[in-house]
């Protein structure tokens, strides 16, 4: 196991908040500038990646279990659609941001970021559940 | 204002359902809802496809932009068509599919087969309305990459192979359309279908066209399993459960060629391919070798799911036939065909699925006095076979006429009759098994059979006896299908 170095440990565990913090930034960063809801979701996974690596992936699944990257999975794809569901109900056609809102321009604003985080937790949640699986599968083969 | 927002919820309330189903996690809950879903979406085809009947195409611009730069939903009466043929059968199929699922998944994957259903459903419906090319490859892929786990469920370990065997055909057929839409993209700068025809015919000429054509027809041929490229579809049919099979085989071969009819006559409807370019000739060798060569082979199978998947391929063969004359009637008996096909391989495969949970197996072997202990189940599954020979009075004859007449209208005689001789073929495979059934003594040592529940028997029979009624009754449909052909062929307007 990879726990068994300090190196390692100091480091990572120097590194994972940062990791975290950078795939926010990409995430609410994302209507401005280069970045947005794919990108940050895969970074955000990685820090947890990096913790199941080094911790082992029983504390990663103690951190995420899995009803929590079910829900994740589950929510951001109900988060987008229901961006656009609103967008109808307020008059506006199916994910027409520019209802959303008072003005036209918050109104996009609005509608990209939610969905982006839509996007995010959805591929963070794939991300780590896809991680976490390919684990069990080793494992399984090894009790074989 | 809902009238309005009924184009998209076709789309949106399958897909936005399918999180749910994943979280409630409860399969009786997954399965009342998928339920509740598939039923609404059928109800609001049926008033869509009024709507179309009555006042046209009907248009639907996502997110407010407007359409070559937007993505925007057309439904016209091929789309309005084929959307309520998939949200039918989708809605009949979960009527049956509870005991079914429940004895050939296992239970804590139950909530997971509705969830995917649900996604297959989306995708689906998404092919059918959007007038997008890219739009359509993201649909297609949602619908593919649900039934390979659809598919990959099935109780037989073998069902892992045949959905990874479909995940490989399938994603080359996918990837095949994508370069073409790219190679389209790189001519004309656009992705909306209306734009795409207008713009094409100026480029036509072009390498570059001309290969994003080959590209088109044999990604969308792979995904509709034209014969030869078929072969991933009888283990995915055979070693599916039996729901899967059902609802696959009714649906989404039909919604491949509704993609096919898109890109063929709407896409490429100003340059006339089919005579043009001789697709029509490629297309219609291949329709004819399939029919004969898939019917020859589902002769010999022991296992009836594979025969009938078999059976699927020649279908196929009639349905790309009547596109292939590119005449009004071909047109519309290959439209028509699409709906008779779903109807009539629906209740089969539902049948069989009534077979599997009682018997257990669908060998001819244990099709054997079948038609003694199960009388009503198989009553249906012949009433299916009959129409797919094209009896009288059944909707496989009123395709086949058609087929018939256009040929003959075309004076291809000689095609005329090679539809008549491999229906014949129909017969053989159909016979074997009611031979097995009503001829064969019951085994010695059989345990005692019920007939199978009436919550899947009352579905089955649903699809049966509309096999004859819309063979009687080919009024509307024939008269829909026709207006889409003439539509379709006239410049392709959607």
């Amino acid at each position: 196991m990879l726990n068994q170095t300090s190196i390692l440990r100091v480091i990572s565990k120097l590194l994972i908040p940062p990791i975290m913090l950078f795939g926010l930034y990409v995430q609410f960063h994302g209507d401005f500038g280069p970045g947005g809801g794919f990108q940050a979701g895969v970074i955000f996974a990685s820090a947890f990646i990096l913790y199941a690596l080094i911790f082992g992936v029983d504390n990663a699944r103690k951190a995420a279990p899995a009803w929590l990257t079910r829900l994740m999975l589950a929510s951001g794809v109900l988060l987008f659609g229901g961006v656009g569901v609103v967008s109808s109900l307020m008059g506006g056609g199916y994910l027409n941001y520019s209802v959303l809102a008072n003005d036209v321009h918050a109104g996009q604003h609005l509608g990209i970021t939610l969905i982006e985080f839509g996007v995010g937790l959805t591929v963070a949640g794939a991300m780590i559940t896809i991680f976490l699986i390919f684990d069990g599968l080793l494992r399984a083969e090894e009790e074989d | 204002m809902i009238d309005g927002q009924l184009p998209i919820l076709q789309v949106v309330l399958p897909l936005m359902m399918a999180p749910v189903t994943l979280i409630l996690r409860n399969p009786r809950a997954a399965w009342m809802l998928t339920l509740v879903v598939t039923w609404a979406t059928f109800t609001i085809s049926l008033s869509l496809l009024m709507q179309v009947l009555d006042s046209g195409t009907i248009i639907y611009k996502i997110g407010g932009w407007a359409a070559p730069w937007g993505i925007e939903y057309v439904l016209d009466k091929v789309g309005a068509f084929v959307m309520v043929i998939v949200s039918g059968i989708g809605s009949i199929v979960l009527t049956y599919s509870r005991r079914s699922v429940e004895m050939e998944v296992p239970e804590d994957r139950i909530y997971l087969f509705y969830t995917m259903f649900l996604l297959c459903l989306t995708g689906l419906m998404g092919i059918v309305i959007t007038g997008d090319v890219f739009n359509l490859f993201v649909f297609l892929e949602i619908s593919s990459l649900s039934s390979y786990v659809l598919i990959s469920l099935g109780k037989d370990r073998r069902a892992l192979t045949a959905a990874f065997r479909y995940l490989i055909m399938g994603t080359i057929g996918a990837t095949f359309y994508i370069i073409g839409v790219g190679l389209m993209y790189m001519m004309t700068g656009t992705l909306n279908m209306a734009d795409l025809s207008a713009l094409i015919p100026a480029v036509a000429d072009t390498r570059t066209i001309q290969a994003a054509l080959a590209f088109l027809t044999v990604g969308i041929c792979l995904k509709l399993a034209l014969f030869p490229l078929h072969l991933w579809l009888p283990n995915a049919y055979t070693y599916a459960p039996s729901v899967v099979t059902a609802f696959l085989a009714s649906t989404a071969t039909k919604v491949a060629v509704y993609v096919l009819i898109r890109i063929v006559f709407t896409v490429f409807g100003g340059v006339g391919v089919m005579e043009g370019l001789g697709v029509q000739h490629i297309l219609m060798a291949l329709a004819l070798t399939a029919m004969f060569a898939a019917s020859t082979i589902a002769i010999y199978q022991n296992n009836v799911k594979r025969l009938f998947a078999y059976s699927s391929v020649a279908q196929i063969g009639y349905i790309i036939l009547g596109l292939s004359f590119v005449s009004e009637s071909g047109v519309a008996a290959g439209i028509i065909h699409l709906f008779n096909h779903a109807i009539m391989k629906c209740a089969i495969f539902m049948g069989l699925g009534c077979v599997v949970l009682r018997i257990g197996g669908v060998t001819i072997k244990d099709m054997h006095g079948l038609g003694h202990r199960m009388p009503w189940t198989m009553g249906a599954i012949v009433l299916g076979g009959l129409s797919l020979i094209g009896i009288p009075m059944t909707v496989g004859f009123v395709s086949k006429w058609y087929l018939v007449r256009a040929a003959l209208e075309k004076d291809m005689w000689f095609i005329a009759v090679l539809i008549v001789l491999s229906s014949l073929l129909a017969v053989i495979y159909v016979w074997r098994i009611v031979e097995a059934a009503y001829l064969k003594p019951v085994p010695e040592n059989a345990a005692p059979v019920h007939e199978a529940p009436i919550s899947m028997l009352l579905p089955l029979w649903v699809m049966a006896l509309a096999s004859i009624y819309f063979g009687l009754d080919a009024t509307n449909t024939l008269s829909i299908a026709l207006d889409a052909a003439n539509a379709l062929l006239h410049g392709g307007v959607l």
